[in-house]
């Protein structure tokens, strides 16, 4: 990168805001991180008009109106390194979960007047639409991997997000196995690793707010939980909640209709 | 982005104020103010954030699911779902959660509380009082800004770090149930908690006094101020619902005063008050920080109550971008609260009271940050959803945000264009709206009403 501070740039898409909010949620690092970069644009922060191009741009949210589909696009423009925050942005969010209906369906029931609101009829990654050159997971991401790619990106590296399965996390912990001790149905063994390992250390399984780590055997576990007696509709509802579109979760649902 | 209506006719004097997309709210708005001859025809708070259909995919979802999902509407205030969806379900299987359990659920409150106050505080509101367009530009600017903002992140952190120790983590809180906690913490790990919550306690006190220290225009509105009121705490999760013009209804009785309906330019339902004559702007009413400061004050204890008194101001207040202060109050009081939680603390013997799923429904209404916020569920026998309902604090506030807009339209007139609009937006930043919040629901049953 040049000498010029690289500039940045946070955008919002359909979502929660949570994972933008994890930028400022890094207490201990956000004024240090505002002098290395120009953070050119980040609405919810920062009243400043879109304008120039962005060095990073971090993308939080699914595509879900017909706006946000030629607003991506025109980031995508902008932007030397996209990097996806989050579900939505990777996989289209819990909302996603509208792909399995028919289209009129979500707007009847929540709107009087669904003619009024504007919406696609499927939520949708980035990636659906313009190459994405990160994706980073997690409802919301974790703090500590933002920072991390951040820096190595600054510091002309090739940024890395490792992807093995939360379950070898737990073993390193020495945690107690949730699953195969206590009886409790945990995504552990196919979600990636990310959040720390917060669920089975509070002592609940992990119920995949990372999606699907690299080679998710999603059938075996998916029989492990039929033999701990969980019905078919439970089955679906752990597969499909937060990365309900992701490749193996999608699949593995829909075989527990 | 947001398309420009275009305009009905001609000859007069005619001016649009725009702006396109609101800065330093939590998700996607724009505003349109339109004057003719100096008199206001319109006002639109757009709300072009795309809906997510919560309460559609909510059906169907066992209720054991329902916090962690609630919690995903909003990232600012993930406890305050989780808290409604918790106490409308308790209701709903008949249980009630106290104790321990009951004061845990308290502190996470105060938690989420001091972190979403504090972001709107220092880094979405006082840039308008100031003159600068972020707080990060205040930093840059000036030596005394970036250590107010160190300082405040520090609060920030704290609230946090008690969200992060009850709930798992300080966005979308994984350790919150039906029926209370999957583990309760330690009395050691809330006594290093209370160590961080008194390294902030003088920060919080001096926010007051900052706060109270800003130059604010000199307007009052006749509101009417709708909250909760408990018999003896400042009201967190229970409590009647109450307002300033003799509103004084149990919580399940909202819907019988308070309805739904939807504007065409808008993603967003907005919520009115039934039937409330003699006021001035029919419907309209505020929730939030200054409304339940102004109907709650004499519950909290005298050191906040002594902090509120030296601001000068006299409560209740009725001017808008005092919120601030009312904001910074909730703030020290949440830190006090946290402390008095944290030092009385005994271990629960068990981390939630157990139930079984039953058919039936059950509401119930808890203060977000940003103001009551009604959650009403109904379940079959096994515990599944078959309907939802979410009104959140935005949706409530939105119509009195355009009553607000209406009242400085005419002064805006003959102001440049920018300055125009960024009179327009501190009217609405005054209210910390959660658009992303307000946008991703709102059931109604409108047939009928």
């Amino acid at each position: 990168m040049t000498s010029r501070k690289p500039r940045l740039g946070v955008f919002k898409f359909a979502s929660c805001d949570g994972c933008q909010l994890t930028v400022l949620d890094c207490e201990d690092e956000l004024l240090d991180l505002a002098e290395r970069v120009d953070i050119a644009y980040f609405l919810e922060a920062i009243r400043r008009p879109l304008e120039g191009e962005f060095d990073i741009a971090l993308v939080e949210g699914s595509i879900y109106t017909p706006e946000q589909e030629e607003h991506i696009r025109d980031i995508r423009r902008r932007s030397r390194f996209l990097i996806t925050l989050g579900a939505c942005a990777a996989h289209g969010g819990i909302q996603a979960l509208r792909n399995f209906t028919q289209p009129d369906e979500y707007p009847r029931v929540v709107y009087a007047l669904p003619q009024y609101v504007e919406s696609l009829a499927n939520s949708r990654p980035a990636s659906a639409y313009v190459p994405v050159d990160l994706e980073l997971q997690g409802c919301p991401i974790s703090k500590q991997q933002l920072l991390r790619v951040l820096a190595q990106i600054l510091l002309g590296s090739k940024p890395h997000v490792p992807n093995h399965a939360l379950c070898l996390d737990c073993k390193r912990r020495n945690l107690v196995c949730v699953l195969v001790a206590q009886g409790k149905p945990c995504l552990g063994p196919v979600t990636t690793t990310g959040c720390g390992v917060l669920c089975p250390s509070y002592d609940r399984g992990c119920y995949s707010c990372f999606g699907p780590a690299y080679q998710p055997n999603t059938e075996s576990l998916a029989r492990w939980f039929g033999r701990l007696g969980l019905a078919s509709a439970e089955i679906q509802r752990m597969f499909h909640a937060y990365y309900s579109q992701a490749p193996g979760f999608k699949e593995e649902g829909q075989r527990h209709a | 982005m947001p398309e420009q209506t275009p305009h009905p006719d001609s000859v007069a004097q005619k001016r649009t104020i725009q702006v396109g997309a609101l800065a330093r709210v939590e998700g996607e708005g724009s505003l349109t103010l339109r004057l003719r001859d100096g008199q206001v025809e319109e006002v639109q708070l757009r709300i072009f954030e795309a809906p997510r259909y919560f309460e559609a995919f909510l059906r169907g979802r066992h209720l054991e699911e329902v916090p962690d999902i609630t919690a995903r509407i909003c990232g600012i205030c993930p406890v305050a779902y989780q808290m409604s969806s918790c106490h409308a379900l308790e209701r709903l299987v008949g249980i009630e959660v106290s104790g321990p359990l009951r004061d845990l659920r308290r502190l996470l409150y105060c938690g989420e509380w001091i972190e979403s106050h504090t972001l709107h505080i220092y880094f979405l509101h006082a840039p308008d009082f100031l003159g600068y367009e972020s707080a990060l530009a205040m930093a840059q600017d000036r030596p005394e800004y970036a250590k107010l903002l160190r300082n405040a992140l520090q609060l920030k952190k704290a609230g946090n770090a008690v969200i992060s120790l009850l709930g798992g983590r300080a966005i979308h809180p994984i350790n919150v149930r039906v029926g209370g906690f999957y583990q309760v913490p330690s009395r050691k790990e809330l006594i290093q908690l209370g160590e961080q919550l008194k390294a902030v306690h003088e920060f919080a006190r001096q926010t007051v006094r900052w706060a109270a220290s800003l130059d604010f225009p000199p307007v009052e509105h006749d509101y009417e101020f709708v909250a909760l009121r408990h018999q003896t705490e400042y009201p967190m999760n229970e409590g009647r619902l109450v307002s300033n013009r003799g509103l004084d209804i149990a919580m399940s009785a909202f819907p019988d005063h308070f309805e739904e309906y939807q504007v065409p330019y808008s993603n967003a339902s907005q919520c009115r008050r039934k039937a409330s004559g003699g006021q001035e702007s029919p419907g309209a009413y505020q929730v939030g920080p200054l409304a339940r400061w102004n109907l709650n004050w004499d519950r909290v204890p005298a050191s906040v109550r002594q902090a509120a008194v030296e601001t000068g101001i006299t409560w209740p207040c009725r001017n808008p971008y005092m919120s601030i202060v009312a904001r910074s109050l909730e703030v020290l009081y949440a830190v006090e609260e946290a402390l008095r939680i944290i030092a009385g603390y005994e271990l629960p013997d068990r981390s939630v009271v157990p139930y079984q799923p039953r058919a039936g429904h059950g509401a119930w209404i808890t203060e977000a940050p940003r103001g009551i916020l009604y959650h009403r569920y109904e379940t079959d026998a096994s515990g599944i959803i078959r309907q939802a309902t979410i009104i959140p604090p935005t949706s409530q506030n939105q119509l009195q945000m355009e009553q607000d807009l209406l009242r400085i339209a005419p002064g805006l007139a003959n102001l440049p264009e920018a300055e125009a609009a960024l009179q327009a937006e501190k009217v609405i930043r005054n209210y910390d709206p959660c658009i992303s919040c307000a946008t991703h629901f709102l059931k109604l049953r409108v047939e009928g009403r």
